[in-house]
């Protein structure tokens, strides 16, 4: 999460004290990702460091200093704003090494595990789901935040159940060991 | 007392090598406020749970209580009495008359029971009217939108006395926005005091329940616990 572009998206509306910067970012994700006092400061002053922003310098540090965004800032906030966030190497996904794991060890029934998963997964979903049906409707921010999460849990429900239709298939298939090689020699397109 | 219960259900089709079962010894109770959503993939026995918690079918083995009262130890007219008066049902494909409006689509099974038509209009036009869609109650389906003639079809199962709502997949045809609308009208008419079950392979779905029951090769193999607090969701404030 990039906390120093969200509040550089928060200076582009206009000059902001830090408090206020903060309690701004807290509301405008709904509240599901706090952020203390400190980090809020520390991420200034480096956005300051770097140009990005710049304070009164007559005032005191503290919750009294106003930011505003240079010209830097600007720039640096639509180049973000404009670049795809990166998503094109897969994150080492504890659970997905949980289920190849599980496959080698004598004993484990990979199956147990992942209706395991799916179960607490979907426990999840109800939770975020209740939330949107009691707030969603009056906060938007907090309704795309809760979008987006019960939207990542739902896709690794879809995994596990993949995982699950794959791992039977391959079960019949080792079970009719003669049939599926003509079957595959079959289906492997000629050149 | 559960408003509906399955006690050890099974179901079986064919019989000798081509026997196949749909259900093995599957238990349920839903109260009257209650949503429960029965997740699990083509073929589990979904949907024969739901037709056999519906009367529409009969189960090889178990029993099914309605408010208490055996299915099994009622006669046809009094299941069918009891198909009319207390149970909804709500399909993916919507299931309403073509040649009906809204309105009488959501009236006809009230006349069917014996209420006068007025009655009866008066009282599907207040089904309507909670649902959000009384405005269209004079439109013919095909001059309705997927969602609202899913709309209509949860006004039609929760009018008059219905107090059990049986949904196959409600949203399976609509998109998201729909579907999230359809889930929060039955989660809305259990907060009124309808038991409810919708069976789905659709987690986004299933979420909106207050428990999940999983079923996989007819069984019951698991189950969601209430959750906790909706706060232990939100990180807490990091201390550095």
């Amino acid at each position: 999460m990039s906390v120093r572009h969200a509040l550089l998206a928060l200076l582009s509306e206009g000059p902001k004290y830090g408090f206020q910067l903060r309690q701004e970012f807290e509301e405008g994700t709904g509240d599901v990702w706090p952020l203390n006092v400190g980090q809020v400061y520390s991420t200034l002053q480096r956005l300051e460091r770097s140009g990005h922003i710049e304070s009164d310098d007559t005032a005191d540090e503290g919750p009294q200093k106003v930011f505003r965004l240079t010209e830097e800032g600007k720039s640096e906030l639509h180049r973000w704003l404009s670049t795809p966030t990166d998503m094109a190497s897969p994150p080492r996904d504890e659970l997905v090494i949980k289920v190849l794991s599980a496959l080698r060890v004598p004993g484990v029934d990979v199956n147990d595990l992942i209706q395991l998963h799916r179960r607490y997964l979907v426990e999840l979903m109800q939770q975020w789901t209740h939330l949107k049906d009691d707030e969603a409707d009056f906060d938007l921010a907090f309704a795309l935040v809760v979008d987006a999460e019960l939207s990542r849990l739902d896709s690794v429900i879809r995994w596990l159940d993949q995982a699950e239709g794959r791992l039977m298939r391959a079960e019949l298939e080792s079970a009719v060991p003669s049939l599926v090689p003509r079957l595959r020699r079959r289906l492997v397109p000629r050149r | 007392m559960s408003f509906l219960e399955l006690r050890n259900i099974s179901k079986s089709y064919g019989a000798g090598s081509t026997l196949v079962y749909a259900l093995v010894d599957a238990c349920l109770s839903v109260d009257r406020g209650n949503l429960v959503a029965v997740m699990g993939p083509s073929g589990s026995g979904k949907s024969s749970l739901l037709t056999i918690a519906g009367s529409l079918e009969e189960p090889t083995s178990g029993e099914v209580l309605i408010e208490g009262n055996s299915l099994a130890s009622m006669s046809h007219n009094d299941k069918a009495r009891l198909r009319r008066r207390t149970i909804g049902y709500v399909f993916q494909d919507f299931n309403l008359l073509a040649g009906l409006t809204a309105l009488e689509n959501v009236s006809l099974p009230l006349e069917l029971d014996d209420l006068s038509p007025r009655k009866a209009r008066t009282l599907a036009m207040a089904a309507l009217e909670n649902i959000g869609i009384a405005e269209r109650s004079g439109h013919f389906p095909d001059e309705l939108s997927g969602g609202e003639r899913q709309r209509v079809a949860i006004a039609r199962a929760i009018v008059g006395e219905r107090h059990l709502l049986l949904a196959d997949e409600p949203s399976g045809a609509l998109d998201s926005a729909n579907g999230e609308a359809v889930m929060k009208m039955i989660r809305r008419a259990c907060k009124q005091g309808v038991a409810a079950v919708v069976v789905t392979h659709d987690a986004h779905l299933a979420s909106w329940a207050d428990s999940v029951v999983f079923l996989k090769d007819g069984r019951i193999v698991d189950q969601t616990v209430p959750p906790p607090s909706v706060e232990s969701l939100i990180a807490p404030t990091p201390t550095s």
